[in-house]
């Protein structure tokens, strides 16, 4: 969490591009992870390339659940947006209420998936079962873990708000939050097809 | 929170500080520590390798009967050194002094920025490494030990070694440290120039980092993903790199099955191309900035090697798999990446050579810095053209994990890497600690360091085209290796004697840190904007606001009265 050191530590830093540093940062940080996703996705085509009795996803996962997930997401995703633009119209009640949505909805994804996982555990499926849930559990589980950091990450956002809403960059933050949180969502846009459609 | 930084708590200051001059000296000590602990496995293994069987002097006496019986290393410690020198040499001591200590230091200072664009990120890379270095170090004391699988880590073998689960989780904090550390360096060169610093400004230094980090943002997840993988394979039993029965050590494991073995290597050495570069472009703009000061003359073809450098980084993410011409992979493929890899030599070449005409009709100053710099050219250029026969399949199924590997890697590494950075230790110290490094001491540490290198890695080509694999525990036990033991034992020699020449370079270090000549603002005469404020800089690195009037390397501008022309300053009437 860089809050206000960044700022408070360097009164005179320019930009020499016009846009800011988190924003930039932040656009960094996604190609980072775009790469690691990638390496997730790559690693399932060539695994399931290369087997000879690869399942279909909707034989072994539970469907319903996943496109509940999958409607729940997009829905943050919108509501995330909703966040943003009121912290730009300064309207700082609504803000609270869809930064708040966003994060129910969050805790929402990882409820219903922890029900999906406890289902599987006791139907005796664990990640050393078969290669394709040993995908599945390390792909769900390393998004489910991307969830929970922007989880925190809005939480700050939502406490911080109470008294750094004046605050010179507190927009900007709100703005990286928000894209690092459609990033999660897209991630999952992905994820579901590949797993549970395809 | 919100001390002002002017009477700082110590702590704050000189341990949980964000300003990056002093992140950037927690890396320099750090790592220079991590080199040393690397170089002392080595030394052990070194004893191994040129008399093997024979019990270690003095250190086997100490060392615990599990790891040495009667002072004879086992096979498995053997691996565990091997594994640990190469992952503390790469990820923990070259990487961070090149980029988490030179970066980190010089790095907003030539950009003319007061700090790094988000210092308490910057203080949490630095700790991530810290953490990760003490946990691979307390690996040894560990049930199970350290990692016995070398640097690469391959399965099947590393999904059941012990000591693997400690390596995996320390390279994914390092990895996570390397990931920040590179979105803030990227961050910091493209947004916290001075008014004036244009891209074509830039010293060559800036630039090389710039390129590694955007290596390191791109390349490290692979692996980070690779390590998750591996990590489920260890711990939850999955089998992403494993067939359905493995048999090891005569004991059949069984599996879900349906993973690859080779998928690892993919992974792995897609990060660990791109990293050689990564080890390689900060010391090649050290050097740049060292040559460039010491011969008194602009850099020949400033673009040129910038480009170059552009080019090698582009260049660099798909070249990876002429590490694996002999793991079982399509000749067409092998086709593919041996183009690419001959490909990728011409802008090393390139840049080489604008260093070497560089030197042409300059006024070269002898100092210390400058022998590092200088020596770096030919001895990188063995490291470059021993490593064309590798890039090439017909050579390479011969040469393949020989010690000639070996040899070329550390022509690059050691004389390359290694020596261009002590060259920047003894270049930048006045400005890291405000006095200079003794220059007798200083060349005594140069010629023994240059003699002594070559004695270790020369001989391992001699050794490695006569056949001899690496990893071997008892080089020995093949007949065919016989007739070149004793260059082994030169090998070993030459690295203990290394060794002895470090102590000067320890004292003077030291020695020089709190005694040494007082130096000023720019004792070197050096036109970059690093050496435009005090040595060592206070907080926020420039009293007033910093302008950028011209490129980096006015030397020796004709008509002028000086021959050099700091970047900020309007004209020369101000010098």
């Amino acid at each position: 969490m860089m809050s206000e050191a960044a700022a408070m530590d360097m009164p005179h830093v320019g930009s020499s591009t016009g846009v800011t540093n988190a924003k930039l940062g932040i656009w960094l940080f996604l190609a980072s992870e775009v790469m690691l996703f990638s390496t997730l996705f790559t690693t399932y085509i060539i695994l399931r390339l290369g087997s000879s009795s690869w399942p279909r996803g909707w034989n072994v996962l539970n469907v319903p659940m996943g496109t509940l997930n999958t409607l729940v997401l997009i829905t943050s995703s919108v509501t995330v947006v909703m966040a943003y633009a009121k912290a730009v119209e300064r309207k700082r009640g609504q803000f609270r209420l869809f930064m708040g949505l966003t994060i129910a909805l969050g805790v929402a994804f990882l409820i219903i998936k922890g029900f999906e996982w406890g289902a599987h555990f006791k139907a005796g499926e664990f990640p050393s079962s078969s290669i394709f849930l040993a995908a599945y559990f390390t792909m769900t589980g390393l998004h489910a873990l991307h969830v929970i950091g922007g989880l925190i990450t809005n939480s700050i956002l939502l406490v911080l708000s109470e008294k750094q809403w004046d605050h010179p960059l507190f927009v900007g933050r709100v703005e990286a939050a928000g894209l690092y949180w459609h990033f999660v969502d897209i991630v999952w846009i992905f994820l579901f097809p590949a797993l549970y459609l395809l | 929170m919100e001390t002002s930084h002017h009477n700082q708590s110590w702590l704050r200051k000189y341990v949980f500080s964000t300003d990056h001059k002093t992140i950037g000296l927690q890396y320099m000590f750090t790592a220079l520590t991590m080199l040393l602990i690397g170089f002392i496995f080595m030394m052990i293994m070194r004893w191994q390798i040129a008399f093997p069987d024979l019990p270690i002097p003095v250190l086997g006496r100490w060392l615990p009967a599990r790891l040495a019986p009667n002072g004879v290393m086992t096979g498995a410690f053997y691996n565990s050194l091997g594994a640990m020198h190469g992952t503390i040499m790469v990820f923990f001591g070259i990487v961070p002094l090149a980029v988490g200590a030179f970066g980190n230091y010089i790095v907003p200072l030539q950009i003319g920025a007061p700090d790094m664009a988000f210092p308490r990120l910057n203080m949490l890379s630095y700790w991530l490494y810290f953490s990760a270095a003490v946990f691979i170090l307390a690996s040894f004391f560990l049930p199970g030990g350290a990692a016995q699988s070398g640097w690469t880590s391959y399965p099947p073998l590393a999904d059941f070694n012990p000591g693997q689960t400690s390596w995996i989780l320390a390279m994914i904090l390092v990895i996570t440290s390397s990931l920040l550390g590179a979105i803030n360096f990227l961050t910091t060169i493209i947004n916290m120039r001075a008014p004036g610093m244009t891209l074509w400004r830039m010293p060559i230094f800036v630039w090389s980092e710039f390129v590694s980090s955007v290596l390191l943002l791109l390349a490290f997840p692979p692996l980070e993903a690779g390590s998750v993988l591996q990590l489920m394979d260890r711990v939850m039993h999955t089998s992403f790199f494993l067939p359905k029965e493995v048999m090891l050590f005569g004991v059949l494991y069984k599996g879900s099955g349906g993973g690859q073995p080779l998928l690892w290597q993919h992974l792995f050495w897609f990060l660990a191309h791109p990293e050689v570069y990564i080890l390689v472009l900060p010391p090649m703009g050290i050097v740049a900035e060292i040559i460039a000061n010491n011969t008194r003359r602009p850099p020949h073809g400033y673009k040129i090697i910038i480009s170059s450098m552009l080019f090698i980084g582009a260049l660099s993410f798909v070249v990876w798999a002429h590490h694996m011409f002999l793991s079982g992979m399509s000749p067409v493929l092998a086709n593919f990446f041996l183009v690419t890899t001959m490909i990728i030599s011409v802008p090393s070449v390139a840049i080489l050579t604008c260093l070497i005409y560089s030197l042409r009709g300059g006024s070269i100053r002898f100092n210390t810095p400058m022998l590092y710099a200088l020596a770096f050219l030919p001895m990188f250029g063995i490291g470059g053209l021993t490593g064309l026969p590798l890039g090439l399949t017909p050579t390479d199924i011969y040469l393949h994990d020989t010690y000639y590997v070996i040899g070329h890697f550390h022509y690059i590494v050691v004389t390359g890497s290694i020596i261009a950075m002590f060259g920047g230790l003894y270049f930048w110290f006045p400005k890291f600690f405000g006095r200079k490094m003794n220059d007798t001491l200083g060349k005594i540490h140069f010629w023994g360091s240059l003699v002594c290198m070559n004695g270790i890695f020369f001989p391992m080509f001699i050794t490695g085209m006569a056949g001899e694999s690496r990893r071997l525990w008892v080089p020995t036990a093949q007949v065919h290796d016989l007739a070149v033991q004793p260059w082994n034992v030169v090998s070993s020699i030459s690295a203990w004697a290394l060794f002895l020449f470090q102590l000067p370079f320890i004292y003077n270090f030291f020695h020089s840190l709190f005694y040494g000549e007082k130096t000023v603002e720019n004792p070197w005469h050096a036109t970059t904007l690093d050496w435009a404020c005090p040595s060592p800089p206070p907080h926020g690195n420039f009293a007033e606001p910093v302008r950028v009037y011209r490129g980096p390397y006015e030397y020796s501008l004709p008509g002028a009265k000086h021959d050099w022309l700091p970047q900020n300053l309007e004209s020369e009437a101000a010098l």
